[in-house]
């Protein structure tokens, strides 16, 4: 019998927690239909989150597409479909994918799965994300060469500790329900290890009676603790976190059952959310808002 | 010796011709490897200066990956491999961002010469050393006692802070004293040093 999991309407890393709590407790091989007919919008954390969610996935899930022509239409365009077609039975007639340039994706759906692959990410981002971070955003124009380094580090934990490659994309949108400002979006979604597995691969499980995820995520987001012993690693996340500060961005991530943030004040999330339904692998979503130009 | 080393053309020649970003750890191993073959060639003492002007990013682990632990094997007293000084060049405000970051993270400090042809320290040093630092600076070169005077100091304070200051490769040390470590002699800039890679011309 085939489990159906709903798409909430608007699929962000809020209410993904929806579809990853119907999933906690269903066996790996249970098939499952993925039902997104009525769903209308996706962040970019909801589209990598999805194509992730089939990773982990024994039986090819199904996915029924949105019914609603502008967003299967806008999946398409973010390549969403070039990739799920892999990884879904899909449930729908996919619109032709067009081009990109017209839209705010500074960075379609992109897999992560190697060095060659971080280059690429970089190299295609930089012209696009100087016009939206400073002609858009009204960013300084430091800001394009940090902001490219924070997705060059987040990308590069993907590769040296997940295990299996993942997904990044990069979308710009206006955030008019929490901010009524424009934002641009930085997801990064992977299925592997996560942050807990690959702090006990060297080290082992710590001795403290709280050691879970919650306590690693605190350790490497925080912390700046690595699986490795050389002393220069764990400055990736660190300086993700002072760029996070200095635009007053919000960073979070989820891996395994908790999920950590740097919450500005413009927010209203909590810092640290424990007890959450398991999903591995990490998911990491940094969102950079429009200056308020005085 | 001194020796002008180009990072992007370390860059295309180790890793890829068609990348023009530092980012990822094997791509700055490989960038690093590529520029300790440079200096095997050039001698067992040696100025090189680093030219990042053709740079377009370099990111947190690339710059570990290259400043930071090309700079711990020469500065390391337990594994000075040779009297190698370094000149960072061409280094623009995100680079700068990377490097102070992984340079407080191995309590290391460098020299770099800025856009304008003045050199500029970065990263962990202590008030006194800067002192005698920028007194070495403006003085060009100078033994202790010159130092000692100049800063204000006794000669055996400016002795032990030029000694650290070396074994730092911050200044260089001459047989007659110390040198500042400001760039190519007589006021060349770094970049008209050479037209072509890895090019070399006498220290001193």
């Amino acid at each position: 019998m085939t489990k159906v999991i709903e798409v909430p309407f608007s699929l962000d890393d809020q209410s993904f927690e929806q579809i990853f709590e119907a999933l906690a407790p269903l066996p790996p091989d249970e098939k499952i239909l993925i039902d997104a007919r009525r769903t209308r919008w996706a962040s970019p954390y909801g589209l990598t989150a999805l194509l992730t969610l089939a990773q982990t996935r024994l039986q090819k899930p199904t996915l029924a597409i949105p019914e609603l022509d502008d967003t299967a239409t806008y999946w398409a365009r973010t390549q969403f479909f070039h990739f799920a077609a892999d990884l879904y039975e899909i449930n729908g007639k996919i619109p032709r994918a067009r081009s990109t340039e017209d839209l705010d994706v500074l960075l379609p759906l992109t897999p992560v799965a190697k060095t060659e692959d971080i280059h690429g990410v970089v190299d295609k981002i930089q012209n696009k994300a100087q016009a939206m971070l400073i002609g858009t955003l009204h960013l300084e124009p430091s800001a394009t060469m940090r902001f490219t380094m924070a997705l060059s580090e987040i990308c590069q934990n993907v590769i040296e500790h997940a295990g299996r490659g993942g997904w990044v994309a990069v979308h710009s949108y206006r955030w008019q329900k929490r901010l009524g400002r424009r934002v641009v979006v930085i997801a990064v979604c992977d299925a592997g290890i996560g942050f807990r597995q690959s702090l006990e691969s060297a080290h082992g499980p710590r001795a403290t009676d709280r050691w879970d995820d919650g306590m690693a995520l605190e350790e490497t987001v925080m912390r700046g603790a690595s699986r490795y012993r050389d002393p220069g690693r764990g400055q990736g996340l660190a300086g993700v976190r002072k760029f996070i500060h200095d635009w007053t961005g919000k960073f979070s991530v989820r891996s395994g059952t908790a999920r950590i943030a740097i919450v500005p004040e413009w927010d209203s999330d909590v810092p640290m959310r424990e007890d959450l339904p398991f999903f591995p692998g990490a998911q990491v979503q940094i969102t950079v808002p429009e200056r308020i130009v005085p | 010796m001194i020796n002008r080393i180009d990072v992007s053309s370390v860059l295309r020649t180790t890793v890829s011709s068609l990348y023009s970003n530092l980012v990822t750890r094997p791509t700055g191993a490989a960038v690093r490897l590529g520029i300790e073959h440079q200096l095997d060639e050039i001698g067992d003492r040696a100025l090189a200066i680093l030219d990042f002007s053709h740079v377009r990013l370099l990111d947190f682990s690339c710059a570990d990956e290259i400043v930071a632990k090309l700079l711990l094997q020469y500065v390391s007293l337990d594994m000075q491999r040779r009297e190698v000084y370094f000149l960072f060049y061409g280094m623009s405000e995100s680079h700068m961002d990377a490097i102070e970051t992984v340079l407080q993270r191995h309590s290391l400090a460098l020299v770099t010469q800025l856009a304008d042809g003045n050199p500029c320290l970065l990263g962990v040093i202590d008030d006194d050393q800067r002192r005698i630092w920028e007194t070495m600076r403006q003085l060009g070169s100078a033994d202790p006692s010159e130092v000692a005077v100049s800063a204000g100091i006794s000669a055996d304070h400016a002795e032990r802070a030029l000694q650290d200051l070396w074994r730092r490769r911050l200044v260089i040390r001459e047989e007659n004293g110390y040198v500042a470590l400001c760039g190519p002699p007589s006021g060349v800039r770094a970049d008209a040093l050479a037209a072509t890679d890895h090019s070399s011309s006498k220290m001193s």
